[in-house]
């Protein structure tokens, strides 16, 4: 008995049967991909992925206060040093009560927000009332600690108003969860927790608190090179989440810091020697 | 970086947590319990991988948990840890936990105890035990310091000291600890040792528009 084994074989010598020079260039073409010149190719691999993973550099922030909790995110996607676009949206809507910020690999975190809402959603036809964030955030940090090693990259804050007032969760691809007032992530943080930790009062007023949070931001896009675009402002309250703003952070810029005309003392005329 | 350590005293076992949870530079948040509490007389302190430290604890909490439903009586001390390692155990040459516990209980029949289980499933009984950069500055203290059969009061006052130590020595030292003891009345949190507190109020015109 024989095995037929056409079918493994290449398409290429179908073409070279007919000859010709530009033909076998093609036969030679369809064998393969050139491989990189590397000794260490998974390295490279790896590597390569690592540079075109969009949406690393980035600052994301959220807080409660007494009126709820401000969510406010920049809206740069960069690929190293490409900026691959100015108007992503980091804050991702869950449902109408939730929302989720996008630190990390771009599509990592879609994929795994609407994921959650899908869940979320579910657990509402369910049980007849909404989830809570304490559940939402569990939900997604055991997902993601269930894939933990395998390359995923997510950092995230899970902000909402459930049952119990307003709530708020950072989960990472590492599996983390954190429950807390005031988290800020991406490679910005630093420069946003700078700004939001000397200006938070657990009192603001909804008009403060956007503020303080649109100014993080703005503060940390100033002076990380992976953050820029638009500064756009979330609140979450007991009747779910609104839009507060989106301003570009160069117009803000001029703002916060109007130029000043210089000064009117002429410079000395120059002295003839 | 992290700091969790414990000592057995006369009738009661002592365990300390810093209580930082930290990414990279980053300080996300200064008042998360590490210590958590295993059953009614049994306390878990736990250091590691943020994930990796939540998961496994509540999962060893869950279980010893489902053996006192189905049998009615609950896990001695002894027998939670040997359970703990072998969970660490069998974990190791999959895909490994990376906790550092620290499992103090008390049991009616033997009294108080004291295990150190680390990551790679090692486990020790011992009077006292520390894990972290906090632990090469409280190990040698507890050395100098303990004696057998302390009191509630002289072992606060060692784990005081050993705070100090690290607040004042380590470089990356964490600002609030947390401080919880077992003893025949059950687990229970004794105290908090803050320094920075997560939410300071900030002056109030740090914030301008």
């Amino acid at each position: 008995m024989k095995f037929d084994t056409s079918g493994l074989e290449s398409t290429a010598s179908v073409f070279g049967t007919a000859g010709g020079d530009l033909v076998d260039g093609f036969a030679a073409a369809a064998t393969a991909f050139e491989l990189p010149a590397t000794k260490d190719f998974d390295g490279f691999q790896k590597e390569a992925v690592q540079m075109v993973k969009p949406a690393k550099g980035t600052t994301t922030l959220a807080f409660i206060f007494k009126e709820g909790v401000i969510v406010a995110a920049d809206s740069r996607a960069s690929m190293g040093g490409y900026i691959s676009s100015q108007s992503v949206k980091k804050i991702i809507e869950i449902n109408p009560y939730m929302l989720g910020t996008m630190a990390g690999g771009a599509a990592d975190c879609q994929f795994w927000h609407r994921n959650l809402g899908i869940k979320c959603r579910l657990h509402e036809l369910a049980n007849k009332r909404r989830i809570s964030v304490t559940g939402a955030s569990k939900l997604l940090a055991n997902i993601l600690f269930s894939y933990r090693g395998m390359g995923l990259s997510v950092g995230t804050m899970i902000a909402g108003w459930d049952e119990t007032g307003p709530g708020l969760y950072y989960v990472d691809s590492e599996g983390g969860r954190l429950k807390g007032t005031r988290f800020s992530v991406g490679s910005g943080s630093p420069y946003a927790y700078g700004v939001l930790d000397s200006g938070y009062r657990f009192d603001m007023s909804i008009e403060e608190a956007a503020e303080l949070g649109r100014r993080a931001i703005y503060h940390a896009t100033f002076r990380d090179g992976a953050s820029g675009g638009v500064a756009s402002v979330y609140y979450v309250g007991p009747n779910g989440w609104t839009k507060l703003s989106g301003d570009d952070v160069s117009e803000l810029h001029y703002k916060y810091y109007p130029v000043v005309s210089a000064e009117t003392s002429e410079p000395d005329q120059m002295v003839e020697a | 970086m992290e700091c969790v350590f414990g000592l057995v005293g006369d009738g009661f076992v002592i365990v300390v947590a810093d209580t930082s949870a930290v990414n990279s530079i980053l300080v996300h948040k200064t008042n998360e319990d590490k210590i958590m509490k295993l059953d009614s007389h049994k306390l878990v302190a736990a250091s590691g991988e943020s994930g990796d430290r939540v998961q496994f604890t509540e999962y060893i909490q869950k279980n010893v948990a489902l053996y006192q439903f189905r049998n009615g009586i609950p896990l001695t001390t002894a027998a939670a840890a040997n359970f703990t390692r072998g969970e660490l155990a069998t974990a190791l040459r999959k895909n490994p936990y990376m906790v550092n516990i620290l499992l103090a209980g008390y049991d009616k029949e033997t009294g108080p105890s004291l295990y150190y289980i680390d990551y790679i499933a090692t486990l020790h009984k011992v009077d006292k035990g520390a894990f972290g950069y906090g632990s090469y500055f409280c190990l040698s203290m507890m050395d100098r310091h303990y004696h057998s059969g302390m009191s509630v009061e002289k072992a606060v006052e060692l784990v005081d000291k050993c705070i100090m130590e690290i607040r004042s020595r380590l470089v990356v030292a964490p600002p609030n600890f947390v401080i919880k003891i077992v003893d025949r009345d059950g687990a229970r949190e004794y105290a908090w040792r803050e320094s920075v507190k997560d939410t300071p109020v900030a002056q109030p015109e740090a914030l301008e528009v």
